[in-house]
């Protein structure tokens, strides 16, 4: 069964948020999304200053038997990218929801997130799936 | 491997077990009117027989005249071997097998061509192959736009010393991609990038420039500085380089100041070119393939198949196909391209071609053709009314000056058995009646006296009319 820690946000499409005190929004790939994926051999993160929109590709993780995008959950700035993913894509594989981050990104002002889901709503989506 | 037909009750059990009664029941879904029945302006079938004749008739149409026309496209002598190994029944197909891995023979070939590119382009991997130069220099700046990633305008600069077709069909490959070509102009005196003309693109976004070594004139361009002034730009360079050339000149992978003690990057980001040279024949336009080779840092963006070597689980030494997560596949239409097929035949051929002649064989040869090219340009240009274009270097290929249109020149030289060169006036008006020419080891001191002394009557012949 996967691991889906209740303080996070998650997306339809296996992304999950979580707010800073700051303010800004870390995003990575699930713990379930990880397992589906195996072993990650590269990331691509995106650089400082790049603007998402709402389920824009901003990343791409690649294992040896898929490559991925990542969906930026909500419209904003990325204020930082996890450069160490670069020389450690396993990072994803081992601790999804810390090590593994993808990016940190500032939300656009008004810039709500209809749709994501509370860890019941995605555990519920997986499920489903057939995990 | 075995060809094996489908027999009348293969389709039929098939057929069956899908249920649906006829072939032509699979294809109900296309309305009646987007059928062709037949195919307008093409004629009844040919027996073999008729079409072997037929062939047989155009060929020697063809004669075989004596060829000093380069503009891409060379005469190499090609051992006889290089084709009686490529033809052999388990080399002898254009494709590398769906179930890759059940030939290890074709992956170990691919594995060995792609050793030989990236040594010869000083790179540090090759893909598989490309369809030819120009659709490879079109791939090659769709992946510029992907590696890089600090810029955002797909501005990519192509002198007009690139390849005429090649810019075309970077423009008909890339173009509708959202990239943006623009041309740079050369100097009319040496047939060359003068790089101090870069400078109005300073403090501008730019994702790549191209660079063709030597350039469509055979001139070579300074290809250090200019690698230093895009590197110092955060540009990435694309090299479209002549591999003949590469066993004489610096490989693109060693572009750029010696020194890169400045933080600049040393060498050409992609390298990529026609492979025809090694050891395909001249054949009108192909099929030819075309190579591609990057820095490590790149070769996720790189596009066609790469094949590895690892260790099976018996821990024996194998070859794979690898880094295929981002091929169409799997990626559908994600993939890095989805024209990459490799022309795995040819690739076969020039891969014997380059293990035959070794480092110094090929070495010979594009010194050998350097100095057939400069006997060359000396016995034209001794020829009145004939002088040299540009000054400066070139490799094995040089532009002329005629006092008097290239086109009627040709056509007499033509009637003699000889073709003359690569007319210049369609692509390059600016210059006045100009002939690209070129000589490789293939020719002999006695054909290029043939040549100067045909050229010289037939621009006297020209001049009396």
């Amino acid at each position: 069964m996967s691991n889906v820690p209740s303080d996070l946000k998650y997306t339809k499409t296996h992304e999950w948020l979580r707010t800073l005190p700051d303010g800004t929004l870390e995003v990575g790939i699930t713990d379930h999304a990880q397992h589906a994926l195996g072993d990650l051999v590269f990331v691509e993160v995106p650089e400082v200053g790049r603007k998402l929109s709402v389920g824009e590709p901003f990343a791409v993780v690649e294992s040896v038997k898929a490559a991925s995008d990542v969906y930026s959950p909500v419209a904003g700035e990325v204020t930082a990218g996890n450069a160490a993913l670069g020389s450690e894509p396993e990072a994803i594989n081992s601790d999804a929801y810390g090590k593994g981050w993808l990016m940190r990104l500032r939300p656009s002002a008004g810039g709500a997130a209809p749709s994501l889901l509370s860890a019941a709503e995605y555990e519920k989506l997986i499920a489903e799936e057939g995990d | 491997m075995a060809f094996i037909p489908h027999t009348r009750e293969d389709v039929e059990s098939m057929l069956a077990a899908i249920g649906v009664s006829s072939i032509e029941q699979l294809f109900d879904e296309i309305p009646a009117n987007l059928r062709l029945a037949a195919l307008a302006g093409v004629p009844e079938a040919l027996t073999e027989m008729e079409v072997g004749r037929l062939m047989t008739e155009r060929a020697r149409l063809d004669g075989r005249p004596l060829c000093f026309i380069g503009a891409g496209a060379y005469e190499h002598h090609i051992p006889a071997a290089v084709w009686a190994i490529a033809t052999r029944g388990e080399f002898y197909s254009a494709y590398t097998p769906y179930q890759a891995e059940a030939s290890q023979g074709t992956l170990q070939l691919l594995y060995e061509y792609q050793t030989m590119m990236a040594s010869l382009t000083g790179m540090q991997a090759s893909n598989a192959s490309l369809y030819d130069g120009a659709s490879a220099m079109g791939e090659a700046c769709l992946m510029a736009v992907r590696a890089n990633r600090k810029s955002h305008s797909n501005r990519i600069l192509v002198p007009t010393t690139v390849h005429p077709h090649y810019r075309r069909t970077a423009k008909a490959v890339a173009g509708n991609q959202g990239l943006i070509f623009e041309e740079l102009p050369y100097c009319t005196e040496e047939g060359c990038i003068p790089v101090g003309s870069l400078a109005r693109y300073d403090g501008q976004d730019i994702t790549a420039l191209v660079i063709q070594q030597p350039n469509f004139f055979g001139r070579l361009e300074d290809v250090d500085a200019l690698c230093d002034w895009a590197h110092a730009r955060d540009i990435l360079v694309v090299a479209v380089v002549n591999p003949t050339s590469l066993a004489l000149l610096k490989p693109p992978g060693e572009w750029g100041a010696q020194s890169a003690n400045q933080g600049v990057n040393q060498g050409a980001d992609i390298a990529v070119g026609e492979g025809q040279p090694l050891g395909v024949p001249l054949s009108s336009g192909g099929p030819y393939f075309g190579f591609m080779a990057t820095r490590l840092e790149h070769i996720r963006q790189m596009p066609g198949r790469i094949v590895g070597r690892t260790l099976d689980a018996a821990g024996r030494s194998g070859f794979t196909l690898t880094l295929q997560a981002r091929e169409q596949h799997i990626r559908r239409a994600k993939a890095t391209s989805n024209i990459c097929t490799n022309q795995g035949l040819l690739v076969t051929a020039a891969t014997v071609y380059l293990s035959l002649m070794g480092p110094v064989g090929l070495e010979r040869v594009a010194a050998a053709s350097h100095a057939r090219a400069r006997e060359l340009v000396d016995a034209l240009t001794r020829v009145p009314g004939v002088r040299r274009l540009f000054r400066g270097p070139v490799f094995h290929e040089e532009a002329i000056a005629l006092d008097r249109p290239a086109a009627p020149v040709l056509e007499k030289l033509a009637a003699r058995g000889i073709v003359g060169g690569f007319d210049l006036a369609e692509h390059y008006p600016e210059l006045g009646p100009a002939l690209l020419v070129c000589a490789t080891e293939t020719k002999t001191s006695a054909d290029i006296d043939r040549y100067a002394s045909a050229l010289a009557e037939c621009l006297r012949e020209a001049r009396a009319a």
